[in-house]
């Protein structure tokens, strides 16, 4: 491998205040107490935040409750200038929020200021120009907001998922009250700078920081009118029963545990590069992740060889330099499940193997790492690791590798490669999973709906199909 | 729970509908001046494209017939056969699927006396035999409305397409009108479904319909009882994938099933209070049971 000087992004683009309040009705105020945040590649505090109280969600919920009325009585065309108006300004201050959101995420520079931001700024702009345009959305010719959403999101695509939450909604006409994750709040409550910024109207968006008790308060919140949550099938099974009978609307982004298929017929070298961007991209802390790698035994062990080389050129490290490719783990606590779930993969039998690579000595790191001959009775087959750890398992025919891919609860996403156009469609259409990715993987769009069958959750985001879960 | 749950109310016994049926049951004097005794029907489950009795042996009266009382391994053996029938029905193009919805209005409307005989108005019979076809028609079409091509920003295909979610558990209204109201769009769209029928008579008749209209062995299963106790089954079921509540009029019932279906992350057709069944379904009954598959690809030479 090439030795790379340091080519470290300068951290000066972004001024992070020591304390950060909720910002409710327009305004930043305390909570009942604080948490920090934290740098997850130092432990170096970035941040204290207010926790809030059930008090707090109170007056948040109240606050998008009193703007709803105005707001979903703008004119549409009205309610798109304001959208366009963030979309604007995220671009105008992308690399200070790329930065930001690779301090409190851990995630590489890279990734934050080549996909995420962009990312965020195109789909304000593509839902921007839904809000005057809902009666030919396929709804209804005259659908009509929901009212007040509360939207708890999670850590691993911070002001994505935030994008994808709170876009649609205000397009739709709705107000919302947004709680991020607990480990990285910080990109939300720039975001709340950056509704100042364009002048949103007070309560439209409501930004409140704290723990799964001031989600759980959230989505129980009687007048809270649609509930959307990204994050754990634990969580989300709990967020079903407690919405269970009171008429909320609610859409679920779940987890997954994605097949990545390669047929003998696959260019290797391109199966390879999609292998690696479907586990290793954001340190694997993404529900679509392909997680499962289900390779054709008669060219198992050639493309085996091929990876093995190429995470052999995998640099893990500062996320804040440019040539990082893989950076923190997000937190202690996840890094405490990668490990354990990676050390029962090797007692149940399967076969570890990671690159020699040296990890820094403060922070949460985890090397890049496979397993071989694993069964589908393994745990590290069944259950979602959300980590650089990728299980490899073979199959003989296409129908054994649908069989496989298909078994699991989880339904999220999957990759087919293989040089054959028909077999792409035909295998596409018998696996179980919102999103297929054909010769390519982790692909995202803000056009492009994205979403679970089975136990990945319900309802889609992005695209046309987006927005329906923010209509009646 | 099932057992101590409160019964599903049976279908309203209009006078009329006794009178009608005692008609057909009592023939008249036959030609010779005797009275000819009438050859009565056993009403059965369906499942499987089959008429089997109730594993449990129970039956329970309903206005005058010994009508099976399904348990929760008649509720079992029906998601098996729907999940046994579901890829080959899905798989089966959207144009069979249309010819054979539209049969089932063939074959209604055959039987329309049958119907009407059991007490349904025959206005009734009429809006169902229409409802059927106007879901034929949909099979094609639905596909086209609600997917679309996505124009993504890259060099890439990018299609939206709807999907059936796979096994439907539902627990249907009393009326003709709204048992098909509720089959249909689960079936039309590539769903197998386990109806939990409120109606038994004009349900296990509507089955000797769908039993001779084409209808595949196990798309369509339907059990008699009580939905209090078998509908819970269907809500835990880990190989169920929706629950459409629309015939559930308890609303305690409603979110204790929804409560129970959130442990799988079923999709949930909530009941609203009263469905007017008379007035355009729009098209919520049959996406609400769709999935949506998004496919990518990359463009190039």
């Amino acid at each position: 491998m090439f030795e790379y000087a340091p080519a470290p992004e300068s951290r000066s683009i972004v001024s992070i205040a020591s304390t950060y309040g909720l910002f409710i009705d327009g305004d930043f105020s305390d909570g009942k107490g604080t948490f920090k945040t934290i740098n997850p590649a130092s432990e170096e505090v970035l941040a204290e935040v207010a926790m809030a109280a059930p008090e707090d969600v109170d007056r948040a919920v109240a606050a998008a409750r009193r703007a709803f009325g105005p707001w979903s009585a703008l004119p549409g065309a009205e309610r798109a200038k304001y959208l366009f108006r963030i979309a604007r300004i995220i671009q105008e201050r992308s690399r200070e929020l790329a930065v930001l959101e690779s301090l409190d995420n851990g995630k590489p520079i890279k990734e934050s200021r080549d996909v995420d931001l962009p990312l965020v700024a195109a789909h304000f702009f593509y839902y921007a120009g839904w809000a005057d345009k809902l009666r030919y959305a396929g709804f209804g010719t005259d659908p009509k907001p929901l009212g007040v959403a509360g939207q708890v999101i999670p850590w691993n695509f911070p002001l994505l998922m935030l994008a994808w939450k709170i876009a649609p909604a205000l397009a739709a006409g709705n107000t919302v009250v947004l709680k991020p994750a607990e480990t990285t709040p910080l990109s939300a409550l720039f975001f709340a700078d950056v509704c100042r910024q364009a002048d949103l109207p007070p309560g439209v968006v409501n930004i409140i920081t704290g723990a799964g008790d001031t989600g759980r308060y959230l989505v129980e919140h009687p007048d809270v009118d649609k509930v959307a949550f990204t994050g754990s099938t634990e969580v989300g099974r709990q967020i079903a029963r407690s919405v269970a009978g009171t008429g909320k609307r609610l859409t679920l982004e779940l987890g997954g545990k994605a097949a990545n298929i390669v047929f003998d017929d696959a260019p290797i070298d391109q199966a390879v590069e999609g292998i690696v961007n479907g586990i290793f991209f954001n340190q694997g802390h993404v529900c679509c992740a392909g997680s499962r790698l289900l390779v054709q035994e008669s060219i198992a062990d050639e493309l085996l060889d091929s990876l093995k080389r190429r995470m052999a050129t995998l640099r893990v490290g500062d996320p804040l330099d440019k040539n990082t490719d893989i950076g923190a783990i997000n937190s202690a606590a996840q890094l405490a499940k990668i490990t354990e779930l990676s050390e029962i993969g090797s007692s149940e039998g399967a076969e570890r193997w990671s690159p020699p690579c040296s990890l820094p000595d403060h922070g949460f790191w985890f090397a890049p790492t496979i397993f071989t001959g694993v069964t589908q009775a393994h745990r590290i087959a069944r259950e979602e690791i959300f980590g650089p750890v990728l299980s490899v398992l073979t199959f003989r025919t296409p129908e054994e590798a649908i069989e496989k891919a298909n078994n699991t609860p989880y339904g999220l996403s999957a990759g087919i490669w293989t040089d054959k156009g028909s077999r792409i469609l035909a295998v596409a259409d018998k696996l179980r999973a919102g999103v297929v990715w054909a010769n390519t993987f982790n692909k995202f769009d803000p056009t492009s709906p994205f979403g679970g069958y089975k136990e990945s959750g319900y309802g889609r985001e992005g695209g046309r199909h987006g927005l329906e879960a923010y209509l009646a | 729970m099932p057992k101590s749950a409160p019964t599903a109310k049976p279908a309203p016994a209009k006078a009329a509908k006794a009178a009608k049926a005692a008609s057909v049951k009592t023939e008249p004097a036959a030609s010779n001046g005797r009275a000819r005794l009438a050859v009565r029907k056993t009403y059965k489950l369906y499942v499987g494209g089959a008429f089997p009795r109730s594993e449990s042996g129970r039956t329970y009266l309903v206005d005058g017939d010994n009508v099976a009382l399904a348990s929760r391994k008649d509720a079992r053996d029906a998601v098996v056969a729907a999940r046994k029938a579901q890829p080959k029905w899905a798989g089966a193009t959207a144009y069979n699927r249309g010819q054979v919805v539209y049969r089932v209005a063939e074959m209604v409307e055959a039987r329309a006396a049958e119907f009407v005989a059991l007490g349904v108005p025959a206005a009734e019979v009429d809006a169902a035999i229409d409802r059927l076809v106007w879901y034929a028609g949909w099979s094609d079409k639905i596909a086209q409305v609600v997917g679309n091509a996505n124009p993504v920003a890259g060099p890439y295909f990018n299609l939206s397409s709807p999907e059936p979610t796979g096994v439907v558990g539902v627990v249907a209204p009393p009326s003709l009108l709204g048992l098909v109201s509720v089959v249909a769009p689960a079936i039309v769209t590539g769903n197998t479904v386990v109806v939990l029928a409120a109606g038994p008579q004009v349900a296990i008749t509507l089955a000797e319909v769908l039993a001779t209209s084409d209808v595949p062995g196990g798309v369509v299963n339907i059990l008699t009882g009580r939905a209090a106790e078998t509908a819970p089954w269907l809500a835990s079921h880990d190989d169920v994938n929706a629950l459409d509540l629309t015939g559930v009029t308890d609303p305690e019932l409603a979110a204790d099933l929804e409560r129970t279906a959130s442990g799988t992350l079923k999709r949930v057709l909530r009941s609203r209070g009263e469905t007017d069944f008379t007035v355009d379904p729009g098209l919520h009954p049959m996406t609400a049971l769709l999935e949506t598959k998004t496919v990518w690809h990359p463009k190039g030479f």
